[in-house]
């Protein structure tokens, strides 16, 4: 640093120089930090053109609607296919995943913020990182070697009462079914989704809660008229990036369903198919038009997560700007 | 809290106000509670003869609530038994999260340790017939680190980069184009990145698959994280500092590399490891893109490897007993250095915790 303080001294040709070394310096500095941030832009943008350009030509060589067609059939020429059954999978297996993931989510990350004594609370909050570190793919092991076959006795117990709905109708069999995905896959949100609402939660005015408090509220009311209506948002776009996740996971779900090409009536009986799982399991068999046509229902899948998650920023984005909270 | 608020006010009072104060249940009641309720639980279970453990601890958590929600409103009134409902709730939700972790890592560390040894790490899978035990995941293991490590050198230094340019030169659009887009790229589903580098780098560039390939795929992944966390960390150092070292006329680019890159990198280095970590574990690009090797190939850059976590789907895939054991193996040293990195990343970020002045 020293080297950099002298010669600013009166003589005036080093001043000079070194002003000029400096401004080159920080002119490259600049280039440099500046030019990785334009190719960040430059790879989503490219994402976005490559996966679209082998897409349609994929979609051009369809013999059946892309929208619609059940069938994924790529080995036969002409192709026939369609994403209407990964589509239905995917969103089926997200919402069941954000139906039990979300309000637990909340509820612990309530738990660290709220209720949790602060002995138990740093552990909670470190224990459920640690639970987002875990790789997907030993979810995927865990879930088809363990999860799947102590299932069976929940989904006799759902058939037995819920079974007229024909939603939950099940019959015997390895319960390799969307419904199944849908709890593997809360398991694997629950993180992300808890560790977003706790740092909302965390942001909620001090004098909110204790002027709740000082009314004689229990700790109840106080989380729902002071911590709840304050996080609302943040639980929504927290709920978001979970749902991004779930609709993007590959390996969990490629390990645990058991697929196929139509829509099951009933959530708990085996069969359907996901973006993620489809492209992972159908890839090694796949030669070029083939490819392409994965490569298409991957393209679909990444303009959805991109809404889902771009949805979600705003919104996060928006609040920051009104709540005047830092990061 | 209120209830404290209360018990002063009756002391402080002369005379005796038993208005103030509601009868109130014990304070081992919830404890108690749970007792009898993961008793009664255990007795439905075994009486209707349900299989399934499962059961048993839901129907234990529902009379918990349900019970406690009752003695309450009787005892305390409506508004004490909907606060006890809510806790109890809340403390359901944390047991039903803590439930999956303690059984996927006891899941994982009792049936992954029966063949986990010095062979194990040791051999690879060439020439093992897939259905007898034997063979191990060095290979993976290499693939792993390989792959990873390339990933890391492409992804970090543009992750901070990119984050310098925000935190330190960032204004107007390009700035927050930026910062928006490395938002949406958190969440990029692994597959679609897999894909990308499929199309750009195979297909039309016509390479082969190979270590380098999952490691672009990787790297992609990785950016996003890392510009994240470090421009946390980069926004703690305290504007105090850069004015300073301004102010003596050092020009911009000494003082962030000299003054406010060494302030803030115990945190930049735990978020690197910790985007090391989530990396490492990525399985889907790499069934993409490196296809996949039984034996060991020491080139990341030609010809297909293989990494931990594609090792493991195909073991699963394989389908038998002695690869479902190679399969757990692989799993709990996937975890173990998953996990070593993770506490290795905390303990740094708290050894050199930048002292923000608060």
């Amino acid at each position: 640093m020293k080297t950099d303080i002298e010669p600013t001294s009166s003589t005036a040709p080093p001043q000079d120089r070194a002003r000029g070394t400096g401004r080159l310096g920080d002119k490259i500095f600049l280039g440099l930090s500046r030019g990785s941030g334009i190719l960040l832009l430059a790879i989503m943008a490219a994402i976005a053109v490559f996966l679209t350009i082998r897409a349609i030509s994929a979609i051009s060589e369809d013999h059946g609607n892309f929208l619609t067609t059940f069938e994924w059939n790529t080995t036969s020429r002409p192709m026939v296919f369609g994403i209407a059954v990964l589509a239905y999978g995917t969103i089926v297996s997200s919402i069941i995943a954000m139906l039990i993931a979300v309000p637990i989510a909340v509820g612990i990350a309530l738990f660290i913020s709220h209720y949790a004594p602060r002995r138990l609370a740093t552990p909670v909050a470190y224990v459920i990182d640690l639970l987002a570190a875990v790789p997907s793919i030993v979810y995927g092991l865990w879930g088809a070697l363990f999860l799947v076959p102590h299932l069976t006795g929940l989904y006799q117990w759902l058939d037995d009462y819920l079974g007229w709905t024909k939603l939950f109708e099940y019959n015997d069999g390895a319960p390799r079914s969307l419904f199944t995905i849908g709890i593997l896959l809360a398991i694997m949100i629950i993180p992300i989704v808890t560790s977003v609402s706790r740092e909302v939660f965390r942001q909620v005015p001090q004098m909110h809660e204790e002027a709740a408090l000082a009314l004689g509220a229990t700790r109840w009311e106080v989380v729902r008229m002071s911590v709840l209506p304050f996080g609302r948002s943040g639980i929504i776009s927290a709920s978001m990036l979970g749902l991004g996740r779930a609709l993007g996971e590959t390996m969990a779900v490629a390990t645990v369903l058991s697929p196929s090409y139509d829509i099951v009536p009933s959530l708990l009986d085996p069969g359907g198919g996901t973006f993620a799982q489809n492209i992972a399991a159908h890839f090694k068999e796949a030669d070029g038009p083939a490819r392409d046509a994965l490569i298409a229902s991957g393209l679909v899948l990444f303009v959805i997560t991109l809404l889902v998650n771009g949805a979600a920023r705003l919104i996060i984005a928006r609040r920051k700007e009104y709540s005047g909270a830092a990061a | 809290m209120s209830n404290a608020v209360i018990d002063k006010t009756e002391l402080a009072g002369d005379a005796p106000r038993p208005a103030l104060r509601q009868p109130r249940l014990p304070k081992w009641a919830p404890i108690g509670l749970a007792l009898i309720s993961a008793g009664l639980g255990c007795g439905i279970g075994v009486a209707g003869d349900l299989s399934s453990k499962v059961q048993w601890g839901l129907i234990a958590a529902a009379l918990f609530v349900l019970i406690s929600f009752a003695l309450t409103a009787k005892v305390e009134g409506s508004r004490q038994a909907k606060d006890r409902l809510a806790t109890s709730l809340i403390w359901v939700c944390f047991l039903l999260a803590v439930i999956p972790l303690v059984s996927l890592i006891w899941e994982t560390i009792d049936r992954g340790s029966k063949v986990l040894d010095g062979y194990f790490l040791g051999h690879s899978m060439e020439g093992v017939q897939t259905i007898l035990p034997g063979g191990g995941a060095y290979h993976a293991i290499i693939g792993t680190l390989e792959q990873v490590g390339i990933a890391t050198a492409i992804a970090a230094p543009i992750g901070l980069l990119t984050a310098i340019y925000l935190v330190e030169y960032g204004r107007g659009r390009l700035a927050k184009a930026v910062t928006f887009f490395v938002d949406v790229m958190t969440g990029v589903p692994s597959i679609v990145a897999g894909l990308f580098i499929l199309t750009f780098w195979i297909i039309i560039l016509d390479f082969d698959y190979s270590g380098f390939a999952g490691a672009m795929a990787l790297a992609i992944l990785m950016m996003p994280i890392v510009v994240r966390s470090t421009e946390e960390m980069l926004k703690l150092v305290p504007n105090e500092l850069r004015e300073a070292s301004l102010a003596l006329g050092v020009p911009k680019w000494r003082t962030i590399l000299k003054v406010v890159l060494p302030t803030a990198i115990g945190g930049i280095i735990t978020g690197v490891m910790l985007a090391v970590a989530r990396i490492a574990g990525e399985s889907a690009p790499i069934v993409l893109l490196v296809f996949g090797a039984q034996g060991i190939n020491n080139n990341p850059f030609e010809g297909a490897q293989s990494s931990l976590p594609y090792y493991v789907y195909e073991q699963w895939q394989l389908g038998n007993d002695a690869s479902f054991n190679r399969a757990w193996a692989a799993a709990l040293v996937l975890i173990a250095f998953v996990m070593i990195l993770n506490l290795l990343a905390r303990g740094i970020a708290r050894w050199k915790a930048p002292k923000t002045g608060r």
